[in-house]
């Protein structure tokens, strides 16, 4: 047995399925020795993808996403990728092929820092220097990124390891570290504290972040929300949290927010912020929610608490620990009670009073519209994920999540997220719906893994919101520099009906709101992947 | 506010470049910084001198909890702390003023470690104040070369420990 080998016994026991990737020759032992595995290789076409599809995976499957690449190049592609899934704290594992190790500092072909390059990117980062710790390293690698706060953990890899002999394999058990020992369950004092602030509470409600997602602690929060009513909002991130449409959920928070979340929120005397960074785009001013309330902060990663905001009271553990345990703590809601179904009433009302009012231009699709629609008409669980631009403004706007999931990319915010991470929700789960919406520009920036999909059969409907235009940035510019456009003209793309033709795809297009319904409907008939161009008025703003 | 961390971190290459590099990525203050083995070869210790608001100085601690090599971090004020730096400065002297020099040595406590003709080493270990003060009293003399350790601290003793 040689390292690469290991490397695959390594991938088997910790249960990985597919391992997105690109070769090159530092990477050949490891794509040579995958031969013999059942695991299966996805070849996608540029390398930020690979990490971008393997975060898709991961977040519907709720296991590590694995990635692999060569050297140089290959690793340098792949590090926007792991800054991503960094900033919303999707669990990967990176291999990244190296030189010969007896090489490494010489500047030979291929080589780069990848340890060093991708340091404030990633949880932990490994470089083997000893074939035979191949099984301790690989076994930390899934421990470390998949608990705790989640995150991407790099492992460079030479090639003299990977093809080194082995005497033998043993995968171990447990992980022994004594710098890693995250927090899970809740500190009971600080969880009675919070559960006494509560019963004073009149106005209490909880902002969610992807933190509640990724602990999978969902159920919980709602269960804790739906016990003792109170009112839910979440951050982008947490979009999914809740039903769109529960009585209980009021919509998303911050600069791109519902009006009536961010009132909801402001107006609230006792705030639960979980798992959220408190971020500029969710919360422009800290020193709002902090001033006139009492301010929780839950979250998995103690460094969290008090970075943006200095909460009252810090929780740290994970979100799905904490609301199980505080379920169960039993309020004293006699004086709440009231006070709380009062608040719930003026939310109601902001709720109705405080809709934003579009004047949508009939000539073209409304993305607004289109989007409900689309989120009705598609599965209950199915999974939309969302581009960055104005069409993830759009969609976090105005689709309704019911069973399904809500993906994009949040925290990094980076244009090409959807197609891939598509994809490896598509493989992570294959009887579910996966529809990727994306911009026009943003589709040109991943139109190359249609190729994958082709390849290794992967349906994902594709949405382009397509308004010749880089609207995100023109509507900045629209704000802010007066109309002065600057290289946000995306005059030059391709012809979207002839790329879909060119790599076997189906092909819809939808002018105006007049035939929305039954395109949407033929779009969605089959499990088979299909692109959907809408033509948006190239004028319209998300605000 | 100056803050002193006296950070465990396991003997690895390339942990000092995470920890300095965690400075740096987060606009953290360095005002100095000193690594060296402890009792125990697989762990290294390193004393951190830092400066920054309460937020700032809180933050370090727990950015620096979460880096996987750390294995522990304690924290102190320099009134909590004992704490001393290393110099070796080299000067050129002459005739004139080598008494004066070696009066200067003998108020703080310093010691000549190296001569030639014209050049001379000196060694002093003290708090960081003395340290400075001891440079501005040479900087009458021409000095040559300064090296300094940075600053080593270690909490003071308490019965409870």
């Amino acid at each position: 047995m040689i390292g690469a080998d290991a490397i695959i016994k390594c991938l088997e026991a910790e249960g990985v399925e597919y391992v997105f990737g690109y070769p090159g020759v530092a990477i050949c032992p490891f794509y040579n020795s995958i031969l013999d595995s059942d695991i299966r290789t996805i070849l996608i076409r540029t390398e930020q993808n690979a990490a971008h599809a393997a975060s898709g995976l991961a977040r519907v499957s709720g296991k590590v996403g694995v990635c692999a690449v060569t050297s140089g190049p290959g690793a340098t592609n792949v590090i926007t990728g792991i800054a991503t899934a960094f900033a919303d704290s999707i669990p990967l594992v990176c291999i990244t092929g190296q030189v010969n190790s007896e090489l490494i500092g010489s500047d030979v072909f291929q080589e780069a820092d990848i340890t060093g390059a991708v340091e404030s990117f990633v949880k932990y980062s490994y470089l083997i220097k000893n074939a035979n710790n191949i099984p301790r390293v690989f076994k930390e690698a899934f421990h470390i990124a998949n608990t705790g706060r989640r995150g991407p953990v790099l492992i460079d890899v030479p090639i003299d390891i990977q093809n080194a002999p082995i005497s033998k394999f043993h995968y171990p058990e447990e992980v022994n570290m004594r710098t890693y020992k995250p927090t899970v369950k809740g500190n009971m004092a600080q969880i009675k504290k919070v559960v006494k602030e509560l019963e004073k509470a009149k106005r209490p409600i909880i902002c969610a972040g992807g933190g509640a997602l990724l602990s999978d602690g969902g159920a919980a929060l709602r269960a804790f929300s739906e016990k003792y009513r109170i009112p839910v909002v979440s951050t982008m991130m947490g979009i999914g949290v809740m039903p769109t449409r529960h009585p209980l959920y009021f919509g998303m928070v911050g600069n791109n927010g519902k009006p009536c979340a961010n009132r909801a929120m402001n107006e609230s005397d006792l705030l639960l912020m979980v798992g959220a960074r408190v971020a500029d785009r969710a919360v422009s001013q800290p020193d709002l929610i902090t001033n006139n309330k009492v301010l929780i902060h839950m979250d998995v990663d103690p460094a969290e608490i008090g970075k943006n905001v200095g909460p009252h009271i810090p929780l740290v553990g994970d979100v799905k620990h904490i609301f199980e345990d505080m379920t169960e703590q039993d309020l004293d809601t006699a004086h709440t009670h009231r006070a709380y179904e009062e608040w719930l009433k003026t939310l109601d009302g902001y709720r109705e009073s405080m809709q934003v009012k579009r004047s949508p231009n009939k000539d073209y699709v409304d993305p607004a519209r289109f989007i409900t629609m689309l989120s009705d008409k598609m599965e209950e669980d199915g999974i939309y994920v969302a581009d960055v631009g104005q069409n993830q403004i759009w969609s976090c706007g105005y689709h309704i999540v019911r069973k399904g999931r809500f993906l994009t990319s949040g925290g990094m915010g980076t244009m090409g997220y959807s197609i891939p991470a598509a994809m490896g929700a598509k493989l992570a789960d294959k009887n579910r719906q996966v529809i990727a919406v994306c911009g026009d520009g943003s589709f040109q920036m991943s139109m190359m893994e249609l190729a994958t999909m082709r390849q290794h059969h992967i349906p994902v409907k594709i949405v382009v919101l397509k308004n010749n235009y880089l609207g995100m940035v023109r509507e900045f510019q629209h704000y802010t520099y007066k109309d002065n456009y600057s290289v946000v003209d995306l005059s030059g793309s391709p012809d979207l009906e002839k790329l879909a033709a060119a790599y076997d795809m189906d092909f819809l297009r939808l002018e105006n709101m007049e035939k929305a319904e039954e395109t949407i409907d033929a779009f969605l008939k089959e499990d088979k992947s299909i692109l959907l161009e809408c033509i948006i008025d190239p004028m319209d703003l998300v605000k | 506010m100056k803050r002193i961390y006296s950070v465990s971190v396991e003997n690895r290459s390339g942990v000092l470049c995470k920890v300095a590099g965690l400075f740096s990525r987060r606009c953290f203050n360095i005002d100095s910084l000193a690594v060296g083995e402890t009792d125990d070869p697989e762990v290294s210790c390193m004393t951190i001198v830092s400066s920054g608001d309460e937020r700032t100085i809180e933050q370090i601690e727990k950015q620096l909890n979460k880096k996987l090599d750390v294995i522990k971090v304690k924290t102190f004020g320099e009134s909590e702390s004992i704490s001393r730096e290393l110099m070796l400065i080299k000067v050129k002297y002459n005739r004139g003023n080598r008494r004066d020099i070696m009066e200067n040595c003998d108020i703080m406590k310093a010691q000549i470690v190296d001569m030639s003709k014209n050049m001379m080493i000196i060694q002093i270990c003290d708090v960081p104040e003395r340290i400075q003060l001891f440079i501005k009293m040479l900087r009458t003399i021409s000095i040559v070369e300064v090296a300094r350790t940075g600053t080593l601290a270690l909490q003071k003793c308490r019965d409870a420990e």
